[in-house]
Protein backbone atom coordinates (compact mmCIF):
# COMPACT_ATOMS: atom_id res chain seq x y z
CA UNK A 1 0.00 0.00 0.00
CA UNK A 2 2.35 2.40 1.07
CA UNK A 3 4.90 1.73 -2.02
CA UNK A 4 1.49 2.32 -4.67
CA UNK A 5 1.45 5.47 -2.65
CA UNK A 6 4.84 6.95 -2.76
CA UNK A 7 4.75 5.54 -6.69
CA UNK A 8 1.85 7.87 -7.27
CA UNK A 9 3.65 10.52 -5.32
CA UNK A 10 6.38 10.73 -7.67
CA UNK A 11 4.94 9.83 -10.61
CA UNK A 12 3.07 13.21 -10.08
CA UNK A 13 6.19 14.90 -8.91
CA UNK A 14 7.81 13.50 -12.29
CA UNK A 15 4.83 14.96 -14.07
CA UNK A 16 5.44 18.81 -12.34
CA UNK A 17 8.32 18.45 -13.15
CA UNK A 18 8.48 17.95 -16.62
CA UNK A 19 5.91 20.44 -17.05
CA UNK A 20 8.55 23.02 -15.48
CA UNK A 21 11.37 22.29 -17.77
CA UNK A 22 9.10 22.38 -20.57
CA UNK A 23 10.20 26.61 -20.66
CA UNK A 24 13.87 25.69 -20.71
CA UNK A 25 12.87 23.26 -23.46
CA UNK A 26 11.45 25.51 -25.62
CA UNK A 27 14.24 28.19 -24.92
CA UNK A 28 16.87 25.82 -25.72
CA UNK A 29 14.47 24.91 -29.35
CA UNK A 30 14.30 28.51 -30.24
CA UNK A 31 18.23 29.08 -29.41
CA UNK A 32 19.13 25.89 -31.37
CA UNK A 33 16.86 26.07 -34.46
CA UNK A 34 17.96 30.09 -34.66
CA UNK A 35 21.22 29.15 -34.71
CA UNK A 36 21.54 26.49 -36.95
CA UNK A 37 19.31 28.09 -39.50
CA UNK A 38 20.87 31.48 -39.41
CA UNK A 39 24.97 30.87 -39.57
CA UNK A 40 24.90 29.04 -43.07
CA UNK A 41 24.01 32.06 -44.91
CA UNK A 42 26.14 34.10 -42.68
CA UNK A 43 29.07 31.85 -43.25
CA UNK A 44 28.34 31.89 -47.06
CA UNK A 45 27.79 35.84 -47.15
CA UNK A 46 30.89 36.87 -45.02
CA UNK A 47 30.02 37.99 -41.45
CA UNK A 48 31.38 41.77 -42.36
CA UNK A 49 29.90 41.55 -45.46
CA UNK A 50 26.00 41.19 -43.91
CA UNK A 51 26.35 42.37 -40.77
CA UNK A 52 28.04 45.58 -42.32
CA UNK A 53 26.75 45.96 -45.89
CA UNK A 54 24.48 48.61 -46.57
CA UNK A 55 22.39 47.50 -49.53
CA UNK A 56 20.23 44.49 -49.16
CA UNK A 57 19.10 43.54 -52.83
CA UNK A 58 17.97 39.84 -52.07
CA UNK A 59 15.74 39.09 -55.54
CA UNK A 60 18.32 40.68 -57.60
CA UNK A 61 18.77 38.54 -60.40
CA UNK A 62 22.78 38.56 -61.32
CA UNK A 63 24.56 39.92 -58.47
CA UNK A 64 21.89 39.71 -55.25
CA UNK A 65 23.55 41.51 -52.24
CA UNK A 66 22.57 40.99 -48.34
CA UNK A 67 24.30 43.93 -46.37
CA UNK A 68 21.52 43.98 -43.28
CA UNK A 69 23.07 47.03 -41.73
CA UNK A 70 19.80 49.45 -43.28
CA UNK A 71 17.92 47.44 -41.28
CA UNK A 72 19.98 47.43 -37.59
CA UNK A 73 20.35 50.92 -38.00
CA UNK A 74 16.42 51.53 -38.68
CA UNK A 75 15.62 49.23 -35.71
CA UNK A 76 18.20 50.75 -33.60
CA UNK A 77 16.76 54.65 -34.62
CA UNK A 78 13.57 53.91 -34.89
CA UNK A 79 13.46 52.36 -30.74
CA UNK A 80 16.10 55.33 -29.93
CA UNK A 81 13.07 57.76 -31.31
CA UNK A 82 10.39 56.05 -29.25
CA UNK A 83 12.75 55.83 -26.18
CA UNK A 84 13.50 59.55 -26.44
CA UNK A 85 9.83 60.70 -27.17
CA UNK A 86 8.00 58.18 -24.82
CA UNK A 87 9.83 57.84 -21.79
CA UNK A 88 9.48 61.64 -20.51
CA UNK A 89 5.99 61.01 -21.38
CA UNK A 90 5.82 57.46 -19.30
CA UNK A 91 8.13 59.07 -16.34
CA UNK A 92 6.03 62.31 -15.51
CA UNK A 93 2.90 60.50 -16.14
CA UNK A 94 4.01 57.87 -13.75
CA UNK A 95 5.11 60.05 -11.30
CA UNK A 96 1.77 61.55 -11.25
CA UNK A 97 -0.20 58.86 -10.94
CA UNK A 98 1.83 57.07 -8.22
CA UNK A 99 2.30 59.76 -5.96
CA UNK A 100 -0.24 62.92 -6.76
CA UNK A 101 -3.16 62.12 -8.48
CA UNK A 102 -6.33 61.21 -6.49
CA UNK A 103 -7.32 57.65 -5.86
CA UNK A 104 -10.29 57.69 -8.22
CA UNK A 105 -8.25 59.66 -11.13
CA UNK A 106 -5.25 57.30 -10.81
CA UNK A 107 -7.70 53.92 -10.91
CA UNK A 108 -9.02 55.49 -14.38
CA UNK A 109 -6.47 56.40 -15.86
CA UNK A 110 -4.47 53.36 -15.19
CA UNK A 111 -7.29 51.06 -16.73
CA UNK A 112 -6.48 53.40 -19.89
CA UNK A 113 -3.10 52.53 -20.08
CA UNK A 114 -4.05 49.03 -19.90
CA UNK A 115 -6.42 49.60 -22.52
CA UNK A 116 -3.51 51.25 -24.58
CA UNK A 117 -1.46 48.13 -23.73
CA UNK A 118 -4.44 45.33 -24.54
CA UNK A 119 -5.07 46.93 -28.29
CA UNK A 120 -3.63 44.97 -30.95
CA UNK A 121 -0.83 46.40 -32.77
CA UNK A 122 -2.67 45.64 -36.07
CA UNK A 123 -4.89 48.04 -35.22
CA UNK A 124 -2.01 50.57 -34.05
CA UNK A 125 -0.57 49.61 -37.70
CA UNK A 126 -4.20 50.56 -39.40
CA UNK A 127 -4.68 54.16 -37.70
CA UNK A 128 -1.02 54.50 -38.45
CA UNK A 129 -1.49 53.98 -41.84
CA UNK A 130 -4.78 56.50 -42.13
CA UNK A 131 -4.04 58.98 -39.62
CA UNK A 132 -0.32 59.52 -39.23
CA UNK A 133 0.82 58.76 -42.44
CA UNK A 134 -1.20 61.00 -44.11
CA UNK A 135 -0.43 63.57 -41.43
CA UNK A 136 3.18 63.75 -42.06
CA UNK A 137 2.96 63.95 -45.95
CA UNK A 138 0.51 66.70 -46.02
CA UNK A 139 2.22 68.85 -42.98
CA UNK A 140 5.61 68.47 -44.14
CA UNK A 141 4.83 68.60 -47.75
CA UNK A 142 6.79 65.24 -48.68
CA UNK A 143 5.70 62.51 -51.37
CA UNK A 144 5.09 60.03 -48.62
CA UNK A 145 4.57 59.68 -45.11
CA UNK A 146 5.36 55.82 -44.60
CA UNK A 147 8.97 56.63 -42.69
CA UNK A 148 10.93 56.48 -39.89
CA UNK A 149 9.00 58.91 -38.09
CA UNK A 150 5.72 57.34 -38.74
CA UNK A 151 7.19 53.59 -36.97
CA UNK A 152 9.09 56.33 -33.96
CA UNK A 153 5.34 57.60 -33.75
CA UNK A 154 3.62 54.65 -33.14
CA UNK A 155 6.45 53.35 -31.59
CA UNK A 156 6.24 55.35 -28.81
CA UNK A 157 2.29 54.96 -28.64
CA UNK A 158 2.88 51.39 -28.23
CA UNK A 159 5.37 51.45 -25.37
CA UNK A 160 3.99 53.85 -22.67
CA UNK A 161 1.89 51.23 -21.63
CA UNK A 162 4.94 48.96 -20.29
CA UNK A 163 7.02 51.89 -19.19
CA UNK A 164 4.10 53.15 -17.05
CA UNK A 165 2.97 50.36 -15.72
CA UNK A 166 6.39 49.10 -14.35
CA UNK A 167 7.48 52.34 -13.22
CA UNK A 168 4.12 53.14 -11.26
CA UNK A 169 5.27 49.10 -9.49
CA UNK A 170 8.59 50.42 -8.75
CA UNK A 171 7.30 54.14 -7.30
CA UNK A 172 4.47 52.75 -5.45
CA UNK A 173 6.84 50.70 -3.18
CA UNK A 174 9.48 53.18 -2.23
CA UNK A 175 8.93 53.27 1.72
CA UNK A 176 6.27 56.05 2.83
CA UNK A 177 9.07 56.99 5.36
CA UNK A 178 11.45 58.24 2.76
CA UNK A 179 9.23 60.93 1.87
CA UNK A 180 7.52 61.29 5.32
CA UNK A 181 11.32 62.68 6.23
CA UNK A 182 12.31 64.63 3.01
CA UNK A 183 8.86 66.60 3.81
CA UNK A 184 9.35 67.20 6.92
CA UNK A 185 12.73 68.48 6.19
CA UNK A 186 11.22 71.18 4.55
CA UNK A 187 10.95 70.12 1.10
CA UNK A 188 7.85 70.60 -1.28
CA UNK A 189 5.91 67.34 -2.21
CA UNK A 190 6.96 67.61 -6.23
CA UNK A 191 11.24 67.92 -4.70
CA UNK A 192 10.66 65.14 -2.57
CA UNK A 193 9.10 62.95 -5.27
CA UNK A 194 11.50 63.83 -7.95
CA UNK A 195 14.68 63.53 -5.27
CA UNK A 196 13.93 60.94 -3.16
CA UNK A 197 11.19 58.82 -4.53
CA UNK A 198 12.57 58.68 -8.21
CA UNK A 199 16.22 57.97 -7.01
CA UNK A 200 14.72 55.40 -4.52
CA UNK A 201 12.85 53.46 -7.59
CA UNK A 202 15.70 54.48 -10.09
CA UNK A 203 16.57 50.36 -10.65
CA UNK A 204 12.78 49.58 -11.59
CA UNK A 205 12.13 52.65 -14.01
CA UNK A 206 15.32 51.55 -15.30
CA UNK A 207 14.09 48.30 -16.02
CA UNK A 208 10.37 50.27 -17.41
CA UNK A 209 12.90 51.92 -20.27
CA UNK A 210 14.63 48.07 -20.59
CA UNK A 211 11.15 46.87 -21.47
CA UNK A 212 9.92 49.32 -23.77
CA UNK A 213 13.39 49.21 -25.72
CA UNK A 214 12.67 45.07 -25.80
CA UNK A 215 8.76 46.39 -26.91
CA UNK A 216 10.31 49.09 -29.88
CA UNK A 217 12.93 46.31 -31.16
CA UNK A 218 10.76 43.49 -31.32
CA UNK A 219 7.42 45.16 -32.93
CA UNK A 220 6.86 44.12 -36.43
CA UNK A 221 3.09 44.18 -37.64
CA UNK A 222 2.34 47.87 -36.89
CA UNK A 223 5.92 48.89 -38.49
CA UNK A 224 5.07 46.97 -41.69
CA UNK A 225 1.87 48.98 -42.21
CA UNK A 226 3.54 52.21 -41.20
CA UNK A 227 7.18 52.49 -42.05
CA UNK A 228 6.72 52.05 -45.97
CA UNK A 229 9.47 48.96 -45.86
CA UNK A 230 12.15 49.73 -48.71
CA UNK A 231 15.82 48.83 -47.25
CA UNK A 232 16.90 52.33 -47.50
CA UNK A 233 19.54 53.38 -44.68
CA UNK A 234 17.30 54.91 -42.45
CA UNK A 235 16.88 59.01 -42.51
CA UNK A 236 14.24 60.41 -40.41
CA UNK A 237 11.60 61.08 -44.10
CA UNK A 238 12.38 58.18 -45.67
CA UNK A 239 10.94 54.42 -46.08
CA UNK A 240 12.78 52.21 -44.03
CA UNK A 241 12.95 48.75 -43.32
CA UNK A 242 13.38 46.75 -39.39
CA UNK A 243 14.87 43.93 -38.62
CA UNK A 244 11.71 42.53 -37.72
CA UNK A 245 10.01 43.72 -40.91
CA UNK A 246 12.91 42.17 -42.66
CA UNK A 247 11.75 38.87 -41.43
CA UNK A 248 8.31 39.16 -42.01
CA UNK A 249 8.15 41.12 -45.38
CA UNK A 250 10.26 38.23 -47.66
CA UNK A 251 9.45 35.22 -45.78
CA UNK A 252 6.33 34.74 -47.83
CA UNK A 253 8.07 34.42 -51.37
CA UNK A 254 11.38 33.61 -50.29
CA UNK A 255 11.34 30.05 -51.91
CA UNK A 256 14.52 28.06 -50.78
CA UNK A 257 18.17 28.76 -51.18
CA UNK A 258 21.05 31.65 -49.86
CA UNK A 259 17.31 34.39 -49.45
CA UNK A 260 15.43 32.52 -47.26
CA UNK A 261 18.66 31.25 -45.17
CA UNK A 262 19.62 35.11 -44.88
CA UNK A 263 16.30 35.98 -43.40
CA UNK A 264 17.04 33.26 -40.81
CA UNK A 265 20.24 34.97 -40.21
CA UNK A 266 18.43 38.11 -39.62
CA UNK A 267 16.01 36.65 -37.03
CA UNK A 268 18.92 35.65 -35.48
CA UNK A 269 20.85 38.80 -34.94
CA UNK A 270 17.47 40.05 -33.99
CA UNK A 271 17.55 37.25 -30.94
CA UNK A 272 20.79 38.65 -30.63
CA UNK A 273 19.74 41.85 -29.64
CA UNK A 274 16.70 40.70 -27.63
CA UNK A 275 19.15 38.24 -25.57
CA UNK A 276 21.33 41.54 -24.84
CA UNK A 277 17.64 43.14 -23.70
CA UNK A 278 16.76 40.40 -21.57
CA UNK A 279 19.96 40.08 -19.88
CA UNK A 280 20.51 44.14 -18.89
CA UNK A 281 16.46 44.08 -17.69
CA UNK A 282 17.20 41.54 -15.42
CA UNK A 283 19.93 43.00 -13.96
CA UNK A 284 18.41 46.12 -13.45
CA UNK A 285 15.16 43.96 -11.91
CA UNK A 286 17.45 41.45 -9.55
CA UNK A 287 18.91 45.53 -8.56
CA UNK A 288 15.31 46.77 -7.72
CA UNK A 289 14.74 43.70 -5.68
CA UNK A 290 18.23 43.98 -3.76
CA UNK A 291 17.24 47.78 -3.09
CA UNK B 1 0.65 75.18 7.47
CA UNK B 2 2.92 76.97 5.38
CA UNK B 3 5.26 78.95 7.90
CA UNK B 4 8.51 79.12 5.62
CA UNK B 5 8.87 81.32 2.70
CA UNK B 6 10.14 79.12 -0.41
CA UNK B 7 12.53 80.83 -2.63
CA UNK B 8 11.07 82.09 -6.24
CA UNK B 9 13.86 79.65 -7.46
CA UNK B 10 12.08 76.82 -5.75
CA UNK B 11 8.69 78.00 -7.16
CA UNK B 12 9.26 77.78 -10.43
CA UNK B 13 10.95 74.52 -10.38
CA UNK B 14 7.55 73.17 -8.58
CA UNK B 15 5.48 74.85 -11.29
CA UNK B 16 7.67 73.35 -14.48
CA UNK B 17 7.72 69.78 -13.01
CA UNK B 18 3.65 69.92 -12.53
CA UNK B 19 3.03 71.82 -15.35
CA UNK B 20 5.29 68.53 -17.14
CA UNK B 21 3.41 66.21 -14.99
CA UNK B 22 0.28 67.57 -16.20
CA UNK B 23 0.76 67.56 -19.92
CA UNK B 24 2.00 64.36 -19.96
CA UNK B 25 -0.96 62.86 -18.28
CA UNK B 26 -2.79 64.69 -20.51
CA UNK B 27 -1.25 63.64 -23.92
CA UNK B 28 -2.04 59.78 -22.93
CA UNK B 29 -5.86 60.75 -22.02
CA UNK B 30 -6.36 62.57 -25.08
CA UNK B 31 -4.40 59.53 -27.55
CA UNK B 32 -6.87 56.81 -25.50
CA UNK B 33 -9.92 59.14 -26.15
CA UNK B 34 -9.08 59.75 -29.78
CA UNK B 35 -8.26 56.14 -30.36
CA UNK B 36 -11.58 54.91 -28.48
CA UNK B 37 -13.56 57.99 -30.63
CA UNK B 38 -12.20 57.21 -34.17
CA UNK B 39 -12.49 53.41 -34.24
CA UNK B 40 -15.48 53.21 -33.40
CA UNK B 41 -16.53 56.58 -35.72
CA UNK B 42 -14.81 54.56 -38.77
CA UNK B 43 -15.91 51.18 -37.87
CA UNK B 44 -19.13 50.80 -35.98
CA UNK B 45 -20.82 51.86 -39.47
CA UNK B 46 -19.78 49.64 -41.14
CA UNK B 47 -20.28 46.57 -39.30
CA UNK B 48 -23.34 44.94 -40.75
CA UNK B 49 -25.38 41.47 -40.00
CA UNK B 50 -23.69 40.31 -43.51
CA UNK B 51 -20.30 41.06 -43.25
CA UNK B 52 -20.88 38.97 -39.33
CA UNK B 53 -22.36 35.87 -40.85
CA UNK B 54 -21.23 35.26 -43.75
CA UNK B 55 -17.74 34.25 -45.92
CA UNK B 56 -15.73 36.46 -48.41
CA UNK B 57 -17.53 35.90 -51.82
CA UNK B 58 -15.63 36.80 -55.10
CA UNK B 59 -18.28 36.18 -57.08
CA UNK B 60 -20.41 38.32 -55.34
CA UNK B 61 -17.92 40.74 -54.19
CA UNK B 62 -18.64 40.82 -50.65
CA UNK B 63 -16.72 40.43 -47.85
CA UNK B 64 -18.03 38.46 -44.35
CA UNK B 65 -15.80 37.96 -41.48
CA UNK B 66 -17.53 34.72 -39.87
CA UNK B 67 -14.87 32.56 -41.12
CA UNK B 68 -12.45 34.47 -39.14
CA UNK B 69 -14.47 35.06 -36.50
CA UNK B 70 -14.84 31.12 -36.14
CA UNK B 71 -11.16 30.76 -37.06
CA UNK B 72 -10.19 33.07 -34.03
CA UNK B 73 -12.40 31.29 -31.32
CA UNK B 74 -10.83 28.04 -32.19
CA UNK B 75 -7.25 29.34 -31.84
CA UNK B 76 -8.10 31.03 -28.83
CA UNK B 77 -9.79 27.18 -27.34
CA UNK B 78 -7.31 25.12 -27.92
CA UNK B 79 -4.12 27.18 -27.19
CA UNK B 80 -5.91 27.56 -23.64
CA UNK B 81 -6.51 23.79 -23.43
CA UNK B 82 -3.10 23.22 -24.42
CA UNK B 83 -1.01 25.54 -22.40
CA UNK B 84 -3.05 25.73 -19.09
CA UNK B 85 -2.52 22.65 -18.33
CA UNK B 86 1.44 23.05 -18.85
CA UNK B 87 1.66 26.60 -17.15
CA UNK B 88 -0.36 25.65 -14.16
CA UNK B 89 2.19 22.88 -13.91
CA UNK B 90 4.51 24.28 -14.09
CA UNK B 91 3.64 27.16 -11.60
CA UNK B 92 2.46 24.06 -8.81
CA UNK B 93 6.15 22.82 -9.65
CA UNK B 94 7.95 26.06 -9.29
CA UNK B 95 6.00 26.80 -6.02
CA UNK B 96 5.18 23.50 -4.48
CA UNK B 97 7.57 20.82 -5.27
CA UNK B 98 11.08 22.86 -6.78
CA UNK B 99 13.65 22.66 -3.83
CA UNK B 100 16.68 23.15 -6.06
CA UNK B 101 17.17 26.95 -5.82
CA UNK B 102 19.44 27.10 -8.71
CA UNK B 103 16.76 25.24 -11.38
CA UNK B 104 13.91 27.15 -9.96
CA UNK B 105 16.09 30.33 -11.19
CA UNK B 106 17.24 28.82 -14.52
CA UNK B 107 13.06 27.37 -15.26
CA UNK B 108 11.88 31.57 -13.84
CA UNK B 109 14.66 33.15 -16.21
CA UNK B 110 13.86 31.31 -19.09
CA UNK B 111 10.41 32.26 -19.07
CA UNK B 112 11.02 35.72 -18.72
CA UNK B 113 13.04 35.33 -21.44
CA UNK B 114 10.67 33.70 -23.61
CA UNK B 115 7.66 36.96 -22.49
CA UNK B 116 10.46 39.28 -23.86
CA UNK B 117 11.01 36.63 -27.68
CA UNK B 118 9.50 39.46 -30.26
CA UNK B 119 6.30 37.58 -31.63
CA UNK B 120 8.10 37.39 -35.59
CA UNK B 121 10.83 35.14 -33.91
CA UNK B 122 7.89 32.73 -32.82
CA UNK B 123 6.21 32.87 -36.06
CA UNK B 124 9.30 31.94 -37.81
CA UNK B 125 10.53 29.34 -35.49
CA UNK B 126 6.90 28.06 -35.26
CA UNK B 127 7.29 27.36 -39.17
CA UNK B 128 10.08 25.67 -39.68
CA UNK B 129 9.96 23.92 -36.32
CA UNK B 130 5.70 22.73 -36.34
CA UNK B 131 4.77 23.39 -39.72
CA UNK B 132 7.92 21.80 -41.74
CA UNK B 133 9.77 19.45 -38.95
CA UNK B 134 5.82 18.01 -37.50
CA UNK B 135 4.51 18.51 -41.26
CA UNK B 136 1.04 20.69 -39.57
CA UNK B 137 1.74 22.62 -42.54
CA UNK B 138 0.33 26.12 -42.53
CA UNK B 139 -3.04 25.01 -40.40
CA UNK B 140 -4.58 26.47 -37.10
CA UNK B 141 -3.00 23.61 -35.07
CA UNK B 142 0.45 24.87 -35.99
CA UNK B 143 -0.30 28.56 -35.44
CA UNK B 144 -2.06 27.73 -31.82
CA UNK B 145 1.21 25.46 -31.32
CA UNK B 146 2.78 28.79 -31.33
CA UNK B 147 1.03 30.39 -29.25
CA UNK B 148 0.81 28.08 -26.45
CA UNK B 149 4.77 28.96 -26.29
CA UNK B 150 4.33 32.63 -26.22
CA UNK B 151 1.81 32.29 -23.65
CA UNK B 152 3.10 30.00 -21.41
CA UNK B 153 4.94 32.44 -19.68
CA UNK B 154 1.58 34.89 -18.55
CA UNK B 155 -0.06 31.37 -17.02
CA UNK B 156 3.19 30.64 -15.26
CA UNK B 157 3.45 34.04 -14.28
CA UNK B 158 -0.27 34.31 -12.55
CA UNK B 159 -0.46 31.08 -11.19
CA UNK B 160 2.13 31.89 -9.63
CA UNK B 161 1.51 34.70 -8.00
CA UNK B 162 -1.83 33.40 -6.91
CA UNK B 163 0.09 30.22 -4.89
CA UNK B 164 2.32 32.54 -3.12
CA UNK B 165 -0.89 33.98 -1.78
CA UNK B 166 -2.26 30.39 -0.44
CA UNK B 167 -1.59 30.67 3.47
CA UNK B 168 1.37 28.23 3.96
CA UNK B 169 -0.77 27.32 6.89
CA UNK B 170 -3.51 25.68 5.02
CA UNK B 171 -0.79 23.53 3.38
CA UNK B 172 0.58 22.38 7.17
CA UNK B 173 -2.93 21.66 8.27
CA UNK B 174 -3.44 19.05 5.31
CA UNK B 175 -0.30 17.59 5.51
CA UNK B 176 -0.64 17.13 9.87
CA UNK B 177 -4.12 15.58 8.77
CA UNK B 178 -2.25 13.01 6.48
CA UNK B 179 -2.62 14.05 3.15
CA UNK B 180 -0.30 13.33 1.09
CA UNK B 181 1.23 15.87 -1.29
CA UNK B 182 -1.10 15.46 -4.14
CA UNK B 183 -3.85 15.47 -2.43
CA UNK B 184 -2.82 18.87 -0.92
CA UNK B 185 -2.03 20.18 -3.96
CA UNK B 186 -5.96 18.90 -5.54
CA UNK B 187 -8.02 19.87 -2.49
CA UNK B 188 -5.99 22.77 -1.37
CA UNK B 189 -3.82 24.49 -3.67
CA UNK B 190 -4.91 24.33 -6.82
CA UNK B 191 -8.86 25.42 -5.81
CA UNK B 192 -6.78 28.45 -3.52
CA UNK B 193 -5.03 30.05 -6.36
CA UNK B 194 -8.63 29.90 -9.12
CA UNK B 195 -8.17 33.50 -9.46
CA UNK B 196 -4.73 33.58 -11.07
CA UNK B 197 -5.55 30.99 -13.54
CA UNK B 198 -8.72 32.83 -14.60
CA UNK B 199 -6.64 36.36 -14.73
CA UNK B 200 -3.78 34.24 -16.88
CA UNK B 201 -6.89 32.97 -19.15
CA UNK B 202 -8.35 36.05 -19.66
CA UNK B 203 -4.75 37.59 -20.25
CA UNK B 204 -3.87 34.93 -22.73
CA UNK B 205 -7.17 35.53 -24.45
CA UNK B 206 -6.02 39.31 -25.31
CA UNK B 207 -2.76 38.15 -26.30
CA UNK B 208 -3.86 35.16 -28.60
CA UNK B 209 -6.56 37.47 -30.39
CA UNK B 210 -4.37 40.46 -30.24
CA UNK B 211 -1.50 38.44 -32.24
CA UNK B 212 -0.54 38.88 -36.21
CA UNK B 213 3.27 38.12 -36.62
CA UNK B 214 3.45 35.20 -35.06
CA UNK B 215 0.82 33.52 -37.57
CA UNK B 216 1.22 34.83 -40.68
CA UNK B 217 3.53 32.14 -41.97
CA UNK B 218 2.21 29.16 -39.00
CA UNK B 219 -2.23 29.96 -39.06
CA UNK B 220 -1.92 31.55 -42.47
CA UNK B 221 -4.19 33.69 -44.85
CA UNK B 222 -7.52 31.62 -45.84
CA UNK B 223 -11.14 32.40 -45.13
CA UNK B 224 -12.54 29.24 -45.64
CA UNK B 225 -15.81 28.74 -43.28
CA UNK B 226 -15.25 24.89 -41.37
CA UNK B 227 -15.91 23.44 -38.13
CA UNK B 228 -13.47 22.94 -35.12
CA UNK B 229 -11.76 19.73 -36.13
CA UNK B 230 -11.46 20.65 -39.56
CA UNK B 231 -10.38 24.20 -39.00
CA UNK B 232 -7.43 23.29 -36.93
CA UNK B 233 -6.26 21.24 -39.68
CA UNK B 234 -6.35 23.58 -42.52
CA UNK B 235 -4.81 27.10 -43.00
CA UNK B 236 -7.26 30.20 -41.41
CA UNK B 237 -7.10 33.84 -40.74
CA UNK B 238 -8.29 35.10 -37.69
CA UNK B 239 -9.50 38.56 -37.15
CA UNK B 240 -6.10 40.35 -36.74
CA UNK B 241 -4.53 38.51 -39.55
CA UNK B 242 -7.43 39.58 -41.98
CA UNK B 243 -7.72 43.24 -40.79
CA UNK B 244 -3.92 43.42 -41.80
CA UNK B 245 -4.68 41.39 -45.39
CA UNK B 246 -7.31 43.80 -46.01
CA UNK B 247 -6.27 47.32 -44.86
CA UNK B 248 -2.33 46.47 -46.28
CA UNK B 249 -2.67 44.66 -48.80
CA UNK B 250 -6.49 44.90 -50.18
CA UNK B 251 -6.91 48.44 -49.40
CA UNK B 252 -10.74 47.93 -47.66
CA UNK B 253 -10.67 49.96 -44.87
CA UNK B 254 -13.81 49.91 -43.88
CA UNK B 255 -13.73 46.10 -43.52
CA UNK B 256 -10.15 46.74 -41.57
CA UNK B 257 -12.04 49.29 -39.41
CA UNK B 258 -14.85 47.57 -38.93
CA UNK B 259 -12.73 44.28 -37.52
CA UNK B 260 -10.53 46.80 -35.64
CA UNK B 261 -13.99 48.50 -34.00
CA UNK B 262 -14.63 45.07 -32.47
CA UNK B 263 -10.91 44.51 -31.69
CA UNK B 264 -11.71 47.65 -29.64
CA UNK B 265 -14.85 46.37 -28.50
CA UNK B 266 -13.03 42.91 -27.57
CA UNK B 267 -9.99 44.74 -25.85
CA UNK B 268 -12.25 46.57 -23.76
CA UNK B 269 -14.24 43.26 -22.55
CA UNK B 270 -11.55 42.14 -21.63
CA UNK B 271 -9.68 44.65 -19.38
CA UNK B 272 -13.19 44.73 -17.56
CA UNK B 273 -13.22 41.19 -16.61
CA UNK B 274 -9.78 40.75 -15.70
CA UNK B 275 -10.20 43.67 -12.94
CA UNK B 276 -13.51 42.17 -11.85
CA UNK B 277 -12.30 39.00 -11.12
CA UNK B 278 -9.45 40.29 -9.38
CA UNK B 279 -11.61 42.59 -7.34
CA UNK B 280 -13.94 40.00 -6.42
CA UNK B 281 -11.20 37.15 -5.71
CA UNK B 282 -10.00 40.69 -3.48
CA UNK B 283 -12.69 40.80 -1.41
CA UNK B 284 -13.33 37.26 -1.06
CA UNK B 285 -9.97 37.21 0.39
CA UNK B 286 -10.27 39.74 2.73
CA UNK B 287 -13.69 38.45 4.33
Amino acid sequence: MQRKHNLLENTIHGIFLLMGLVTVGFVLLISIYLIISGIPAIAEIGFFKFMFGKVWASTHSTNPQFGILPFILSSIYGTAGAIVLGVPIGFFASVYLSKMASPKVKSVITSAVSLLAGIPSVVYGLVGMLVLVPGIRNILNIADGASLLAAILVLTVMILPSIIKVSITALDAVPREYEDASLALGATPVETYFRVSVPAAKSGIAAAIVLGVGRAIGEATAVMMVAGNAPNMPSLLQSVRFLTTAVASEMSYAGEGLQRQALFSIALVLFLFIMLINAVLNFFIKKDKEE
Amino acid sequence: MKTEKISTKRKIYDRIIKGLMLISVAIISILVVFLIVYIMAKGIPNISWELLTTKPSRLKGTIGILPDILNTVYIVISTLLIVLPIGVGAAIYLTEYATNHRLVSIIEYTSETLSGIPSIIYGLVGMIFFCEFFQLETSLLAGSLTLVIMNLPTIMRTTQESLKTVPQSYREGAFGLGSGKWRVIRTVVLPGCVDGIITGCILSVGRIMGETAALFYTAGFAHTLSGFFEGMVNSGATLTVSLYVYAKESGEFEVAFAIASILMILTVLINLSASLVQSYYQKRRSL
